[in-house]
């Protein structure tokens, strides 16, 4: 294992038993988490972002299995872990900050309460202790602990929920937090100071960070690396100027000109033609070739592997293969 | 001519009761708002959540009956029509929601949902003539074969999919006008382009006005790149002009702070450190809003006047715009990395 990984995920494979036939959510996936930078994970919806992230705090629920793979965590494969190593294990060296923060905290309690029972859960600690590092906590993602404590959910906004969350997840000193579309239906203006805050976090408490998230435009900012994902696999990984400057993928260069923005001629974008592939019927070779406008024969018949395509990068596409790099 | 449809002085306050007993609390959603729409236009409708957008899409539809002010369809107030007068008006104002699974019946095929109100309106004589009319309806929102989509259900169509079941439903009825209220905002960010030129498109081929309700500033600039757009801000509308005139210089303090806050799907803006220029983060709660101008609390260049008096919209260099000190406010501008 690399001492600057935190995380070492190698050859994953998580598959959902269904009525009407079996998914591979997770399709044979490696992938390194390097201490002291923001990874993000570009998907959408089905492309398997979210089951990798439960696989790294194993909590892949059922009808979802492991078929295959291995997550290290200095050098111990988690995925072997018992009950006790695991609840230590979660939050502790790892915690999450889920989707949709309103449905992760408990509607009946106050925070502070909610707060001392997720410590209790993981670690031994005095309660007067447990509220001084809460305090501190509300405090450093600016909200008032006097009052945040003792609120019910439903008196926070959606912001402040999230702002909430995020103080859930640091409440044990983890060394990775993984952040779930962190602002998914949060305003903009809302969405852009959460982010300043994890980029405070990230620089100042020099927490490692693993993003995901549908939104190329959100990770632009935060990242240090991407990785894009389609159909269960991460077709290209690279650091971010490099992605966005010189995508090696069809898929990654069809979402960069889809995404709208403010600046640019509107008249360069376009969407990616078709729609996402059903997993129960997932096209043959490549996944993504009945949406590749570059696509070949060879690209029906054999899945392209991902080969090294520069420094710290990788791509899984047969145009890198003939030398043949995208404009 | 008269416009085709005009808000004058138009507010909706809704009212709150908490309690059996309690006091009803009112909530302003929409403030003496005045807009018109001409025939054939595309206006896109700004604001974050709360601001009143949604309010003021039901009101345009005729789903909400305003507290105060007057909504003049083709020149006549419309809660003074006729029944006839009405019925024509409800058939050419069309709403298309965000959600486009909840805004189909999930037992009924695609034909079903679209065959009903051709029908009801006797736009078609029988049900071979309505389905040869469904076909094209498919055909012209892009679902082709339209055989291919005819007998199927909601769920077993994509997000995608069924928003375009959704314009096909909303022009089936030869409308002048279409409100779609955030219709891209669930679906994946590969596809949405397609949603908005589509739309784009039956503004241009079909000459039905839009009105474009939407969080995100850069899918509003695609669709309306040659019309107009308006940013709401607390039930008011707080700027206004065409897409490129607001865009290319924005003047009030709040859009400002908005566009600064929309993500650039490029690193180098995207890395750029900046603050938002904004006093306070947290936006105040529409049931208790601040006097005055309301966004005077969070506004970098508020005084005593912003306090005490709400300014009106007036008209500032091309484009207008409520704002006590619109002179004084810098040029807005975005910092880049090299």
């Amino acid at each position: 294992m690399n001492e600057n990984n935190i995380i070492e995920i190698r050859d994953l494979s998580i598959e959902f038993k269904l009525r009407s036939g079996t998914i591979r959510a997770v399709d044979h996936v490696s992938l390194d988490i390097p201490k002291g930078k923001v990874t993000a994970l570009v998907g959408e919806s089905g492309s398997g972002k979210s089951t990798l992230a439960s696989a790294i705090l194993n909590i892949v629920s059922a009808p979802g299995t492991i078929k295959n793979g291995s997550i290290f965590l200095n050098g111990e494969d988690i995925l072997r872990y018992n009950a006790n190593r695991l609840r230590h294990y979660r939050w502790s060296d790892v915690s999450m900050v889920f989707q949709a923060a309103q449905n992760a905290l408990n509607p009946v309690m106050r925070i502070g309460e909610q707060m001392i029972e997720t410590v209790l859960a993981h670690k031994k600690m005095g309660k007067p202790e447990i509220i001084e590092k809460a305090s501190q906590l509300l405090d450093y993602v600016r909200l008032e602990p006097g009052r945040v404590l003792k609120a019910y959910p439903h008196e926070l906004s959606g912001g402040m929920k999230q702002r909430v969350m995020i103080a859930f997840s640091l409440l044990l000193d983890p060394q990775l937090v993984i952040l779930d579309e962190p602002t998914t239906a949060l305003d903009v203006i809302t969405q852009d100071y959460i982010f300043d805050i994890l980029l405070k976090v990230h620089k100042e408490m020099n927490i490692t960070m693993l993003l995901l998230s549908h939104d190329i435009s959100v990770v632009a900012r935060v990242a240090d690396r991407i990785g894009v994902m389609y159909a269960g696999k991460i077709v290209e990984l690279g650091e971010t100027f490099e992605m966005f400057e010189n995508a090696k993928h069809p898929y990654t260069a069809g979402l960069i000109q889809a995404a709208p923005s403010i600046l640019d001629d509107v008249s360069e974008n376009k969407s990616i033609k078709g729609s996402s592939p059903n997993l129960l019927n997932l096209p043959t070779g490549c996944a993504f070739h009945p949406r590749c406008e570059f696509s070949t024969d060879l690209c029906k018949l054999e899945q392209p592997r991902a080969i090294s395509v520069g420094k710290d990068r990788l791509a899984a596409c047969h145009l890198n293969e003939k030398g043949e790099m995208l404009a | 001519m008269s416009s085709l449809l005009e808000l004058h002085n138009i507010s909706m306050v809704f009212e709150q009761k908490s309690g059996l007993f309690g006091k009803a609390t009112p909530i302003p959603a929409m403030v003496d708002v005045q807009l018109s729409f001409e025939p054939g236009e595309i206006v896109a409708l700004v604001g974050e959540s709360g601001c009143g957008k949604t309010t003021l899409g039901k009101v345009v539809t005729g789903l909400h009956k305003p507290t105060e002010g007057q909504l003049l369809y083709q020149g006549k107030d419309v809660w003074k029509m006729n029944k006839a007068e009405f019925s024509e008006y409800r058939r050419s104002v069309q709403l298309v929601q965000q959600d486009s699974y909840a805004a189909l019946n999930p037992m009924r095929t695609i034909f079903q949902s679209l065959s009903d109100p051709i029908l009801q309106h006797k736009l078609v004589r029988s049900r071979k003539e309505a389905y040869d009319r469904v076909c094209e309806l498919l055909d012209t929102v892009g679902l082709t074969p339209p055989e291919q989509y005819i007998e199927k259900y909601p769920h077993q169509m994509s997000g995608g999919q069924r928003q375009r079941v959704l314009l096909a439903r909303a022009i089936s009825l030869k409308p002048k006008l279409i409100v779609a209220d955030e219709p891209v905002s669930m679906i994946d960010v590969s596809l949405r382009m397609a949603i908005l030129r589509l739309m784009s498109n039956l503004n241009k081929s079909l000459g039905i006005a839009f009105i474009y309700i939407t969080h995100d500033l850069a899918t509003a600039r695609y669709i309306a790149q040659y019309g107009r757009m308006a940013v709401m801000y607390l039930g008011k509308i707080v700027e206004q002009g065409s897409v490129h005139d607001v865009l290319a210089a924005p003047k009030h303090p709040y859009l400002q702070a908005l566009l600064s806050a929309v993500p650039v799907p490029n690193p180098r803006i995207a890395k750029a450190k900046r603050e938002l220029p904004l006093k306070s983060l947290d936006m105040p709660s529409i049931m208790n809003p601040p006097s005055g101008c309301s966004f005077h609390p969070r506004c970098l260049y508020a005084s005593q006047t912003c306090e005490q008096t709400a300014p009106s919209l007036m008209p500032y260099g091309n484009t207008i715009v409520s704002c006590h000190h619109v002179e004084k406010v810098p040029q807005w501008t975005i910092a880049t990395v090299k």
